[in-house]
């Protein structure tokens, strides 16, 4: 069993992960330090017709946007929608998916096939196109999107941990615990769980990156956040109808959600080269 | 297992998938409390005309009673009428197909044709400067959103060079329909100026949409091929002085292709998805678009249509996928 | 099937008593991220013609590392440090890659893999892997024959393929393939672990090579059937007159078998003997614990005390010092050379056990 330092000193031996660890950090630390780091805090929301859609300046430094606000303090402001979506989506998407897993994997009755059954219908479409038939009959604001990213993602934690389960289930030490008598809750707590934890960390990783994409799909299509929210993919659905001269107003938002994104990505490849090179890709990869 | 039996298996299988699935989006949008029914009947009604409408349209039976009706209502073919055109959504989606498969099928090939060639020479070149740029490109391909590549893409090849179009399928009149894909027609009606047009058009969205497949692709192909080169076959070719070119262009990709095979149904998956944003951004004439513009009116009808119809065309494909697999793997599936 | 065929070209014809094949001080190291590996330490190695040579030694000996040495398909990461591998005089090492891809791998000298079950590729059919050797490994093949574009698009004329296929269907009767004109459709798994041994044999020997490397060819199959692919190849490399070099790590196989014996320890080699000698008169240390070694009825097991080096930092000097009983001072200082015990017989020991050492 590797503990929490000896992955992170691994970690950071790699390059790649590094590098994505930084940027999350980075993330984290503008998300709480917005109104810090922005040069016009208070004039993310402005109606400043004066000011609209000017180019990079010293004043403006990602330019302004259609209203008159400072593009780059939006950006920032908008890491707190990103944070708070992403995590919640995929923190929920883990607790309803892991719990079912577990179950799932380790009986042998129709209950475990009736909630595979389950998630399978979860995953008879992309996701994006499931949470945008549930957004867009809820409506558009933030705690929709997240309801939708979370009813889509869970699937991917059930399937990977039913997976993890069915094939801990023929290890030899499991095997003994159960001939031993252990109670069940115990073996899947302390037994299962441990093993499992290692490609769900990995799993949760890269479901940020995915799920932040389809944030900001989402908001691209008008289904996420309503104005005036800072939200990424909203931007650049508004920068839509002022290319190619205000080239600025799309590039910012949408170079946040890239980096952001690569971050995560990396950071999930590294874990999973440090955690266990064999772990397997239950289904697929996302 | 023999291939009609999984067939059967799976068609059986997809149907109560299809229905469960009409079965969520359905009570979610029921459920929870956002009233649909006043919201379309706008800001100025009174309750009584809301009530009214709610009667009119059946909502204010039993949850259970208008899913059965909606099941009923599906199983006739009839997926609903657009609320905007009026039309029946099955019309509508159905004229709307060949621009979206058009579309796919070349998004399709690019990431088939072009991603697993580089995937072999990314792992042949393991850690060279090849193998390394390769890999940071397909991460980066993988993180990128792809309505915002989409505008860059115009903005860039487009907007700045001019070397391309910037949106929809062709300038001036389409060809001749025969089939309504528009490479097709244009082939079959012997007009080469069009069908460099359509071509042309097609070329930034099919080679946006294709952009996170590829990478997908890259990957998985770079991955399996490394996988295979440790194989004791492949030690005992090269031992046997088998050109090593045959070794790894025919034997080892042979050997690679079947987890590639099972990643299409994956790519898929991603290039449907990708279909939306794409042909929004695009103004490609398809399916996506019409789901985007569904979204915009508030067509609940339509939106249900497209979930439905994404899920039986994802159902389709994934048993394709299915069925090659087995087709594929001469030893069976399970072995 | 025709007999092996002497192709009479300069450097080729043999006085009896000439080697076929002539490893000379060879060393080879492998780069690993805990350092450098020092794999094969001037290793000596002859084989004549005709016959069966056993290298025997532990796991990690060096054993298959020299088979494929000799071979010429030593991982990417290894480096030839030096020496020379001839073969009818010709040094392997320093002659064109494409002229030893081309000419010697697979055609004058063949391979036989220890694992049956993964060496062949599982979607292709027996036939279809048979017939990719032989198009470019047959007797039948014009040297000038080109090797197309990475092998592609390269010619398979049909008056040859005829005849490679008859040969091919021949030589599977040999081995004992049950059905042989049907097993060209059959896919690998579809035969037995023992059949496909033997299919690796008749491919071994359908090119009609000088010299088969024979890399723990029994290892992975079951006893019953290892005392049956044994006496096949030993039939039928006699028969041919094709040498052979055979490793393993189970002395009796190789008392079953070979002619002539070498023994490797730790990368180097430390006694060479025809097999009578070698079993009757082991002279070094390592030679006769390892025979020690053989569980005897009526003794109790007697092991060699301590462990194998490490490649990365091995001893100094002869390899097996720490672990002798006879080691002095000059041991871990300076490999021996080699010196003969008797006719036939060589070693390379300061203090060999028993009988006196011939200068």
């Amino acid at each position: 069993m590797k503990t929490a330092l000896d992955v992170l000193r691994k970690l950071l031996h790699d390059p790649a992960a590094a590098a994505g660890l930084l940027i999350i950090l980075l993330l984290i630390l503008t998300a709480i330090f917005a109104p810090q780091l922005s040069t016009h805090p208070e004039a993310i929301w402005d109606m400043n017709p004066r000011q609209r859609l000017l180019p990079p300046s010293e004043m403006y430094v990602f330019g302004t946007d259609r209203m008159g606000a400072d593009i780059y303090s939006r950006i920032l402001f908008g890491a707190r929608i990103t944070m708070v979506i992403a995590s919640v989506a995929v923190g929920v998407a883990l607790l309803i998916g892991v719990p079912i897993g577990l179950i799932s994997g380790w009986t042998q009755n129709w209950l475990g096939e009736a909630l595979m059954r389950v998630s399978d219908i979860f995953l008879a479409v992309p996701q994006i196109v499931l949470a945008i038939a549930i957004s867009q009959t809820l409506g558009p604001s933030i705690e929709n999107v997240i309801l939708a990213l979370s009813i889509t993602y869970w699937p991917w934690f059930t399937r990977l941990v039913h997976a993890e389960v069915r094939s801990l289930k023929n290890e030899t030490f499991i095997e003994a615990a159960i001939a031993l008598g252990v109670p069940t809750w115990r073996i899947i707590l302390l037994h299962v769980l441990p093993n499992v934890a290692s490609p769900i960390i990995v799993r949760t990783s890269i479901g940020m990156g995915f799920t932040i994409l389809t944030a900001s799909a989402l908001g691209f299509l008008g289904l996420g956040a309503p104005p005036p929210a800072p939200e990424w993919g909203r931007m650049i659905a508004e920068s839509r109808e002022f290319l190619p001269e205000a080239w600025w107003y799309a590039l910012a938002p949408g170079l946040a959600i890239f980096l952001v994104v690569m971050g995560f990505n990396l950071l999930g490849d590294g874990l999973r080269d440090v955690l266990d090179p064999r772990i397997r890709r239950a289904g697929a990869r996302r | 297992m023999r291939i009609s039996a999984l067939i059967l298996q799976r068609i059986a299988w997809l149907v109560p998938t299809l229905a469960g699935l009409v079965a969520v989006v359905f009570f979610i949008s029921r459920v929870i409390p956002a009233d649909p029914v006043s919201k379309l009947a706008g800001e100025t009604a009174s309750r009584a005309q809301i009530e009214l409408l709610r009667q009119k349209l059946g909502l204010d039976r039993p949850l259970l009673v208008q899913l059965v009706d909606y099941y009923r209502q599906l199983l006739s073919g009839d997926l609903g009428t657009s609320l905007f055109t009026t039309r029946p959504v099955w019309d509508d989606l159905f004229a709307r197909l060949p621009a979206t498969i058009e579309l796919t099928v070349a998004a399709m090939i690019i990431a088939v044709v072009l991603g697993i060639p580089l995937g072999v020479v990314s792992a042949l070149y393991r850690n060279t400067i090849i193998d390394h740029v390769l890999r940071i490109v397909t991460v980066a391909g993988l993180a990128v959103a792809s309505f915002w590549l989409a505008l860059l893409m115009q903005l860039f090849f487009s907007m700045d060079l001019g070397w391309l179009p910037l949106q929809a399928r062709i300038t001036g009149f389409p060809p001749p329909s025969i089939t309504g894909f528009y490479v097709i027609d244009a082939l079959l009606e012997g007009n080469f100026t069009r069908l460099r047009n359509v071509l042309a058009h097609l070329t930034l969205p099919a080679f946006t949409l294709a952009f996170p497949a590829l990478a997908t692709v890259v990957r998985f192909t770079r991955a399996g091929v490394l996988e295979t080169l440790q194989k004791n076959f492949v030690v005992y070719q090269r031992a046997m002085g088998i050109p090593s070119g045959l070794i790894v262009w025919k034997y080892v990709l042979r050997n690679s292709l079947i987890s590639t095979v099972t990643q299409i149904g994956l790519l898929f998956g991603i290039l449907l998805a990708g279909t939306v944003v794409i042909e929004t951004v695009f103004q490609w004439p398809g399916i996506g678009a019409y789901a985007f513009e569904a979204i915009l009116q508030s067509d609940y009808a339509a939106v249900m249509g497209f979930t439905v119809y994404a899920g039986v065309v994802f159902g389709i494909v994934n048993l394709l996928v299915d069925i090659s697999h087995a087709v594929l793997d001469p030893r069976g599936t399970g072995a | 099937m025709a007999f092996a065929t002497f192709s009479i070209r300069g450097s080729d014809v043999l006085a009896p008593g000439d080697n076929l094949l002539d490893v000379e001080n060879l060393r080879v190291s492998f780069g690993t991220e805990r350092g450098v590996a020092k794999v094969l330490d001037g290793v000596n190695l002859t084989i004549r013609r005709g016959e069966i040579m056993g290298l025997v030694g532990e796991s990690g000996c060096g054993k298959t590392t020299l088979a494929r040495a000799i071979l010429g398909i030593l991982p990417g990461n290894a480096q030839h440090e030096a020496g020379s591998i001839r073969f009818h005089g010709d040094d392997l090492l320093k002659m064109p890659r494409g002229r030893v891809d081309d000419q010697i791998r697979g055609r004058r000298i063949t391979f036989i893999p220890q694992d049956p079950f993964a060496s062949f590729n599982p979607l292709f059919r027996i036939g279809s892997q048979v017939r990719e050797v032989m198009k470019w490994k047959s007797p039948r093949r014009p040297e000038s024959a080109g090797r197309g574009m990475f092998g592609f698009f390269s010619r398979y004329p049909r008056a040859r393929r005829k005849a490679d296929e008859a040969d091919a269907v021949e030589m599977m009767r040999t081995v004992q393939i049950p059905r042989a004109d049907e097993a060209f459709d059959k896919l690998p798994h579809e035969f037995s672990g023992g059949q496909r041994q033997r299919l690796m044999i008749a491919l071994a020997l359908m090119p009609q090579p000088d010299l088969v490397i024979a890399d723990e060819p029994t290892t992975a199959l079951d006893v019953t059937i290892q005392a049956q692919i044994l006496k096949l190849l030993k039939r039928l490399v006699k028969e041919r007159g094709v040498s052979v070099l055979f490793t393993t790590h189970d002395l009796s196989t190789a008392y079953e078998i070979c002619d002539r014996i070498t023994v490797m320890y730790a990368g180097q080699e430390v006694e060479m003997a025809p097999v009578d000698d070698f079993f009757q008169r082991p002279s070094h240390p390592y030679t006769v614990r390892l025979l020690e070694s053989l569980p005897k009825p009526g003794r109790e097991l007697r092991e060699i005390g301590g462990e194998i080096p490490g490649l990365i930092n091995p001893p100094a000097g002869c390899r097996f010092h720490p672990r002798c009983s006879h080691a002095t001072e000059i041991c871990r200082i300076d490999r021996p050379a080699t010196t003969s015990v008797s006719a036939a017989h060589d070693l390379r020991c300061y203090h060999p056990v028993g009988t006196t050492v011939l200068a």
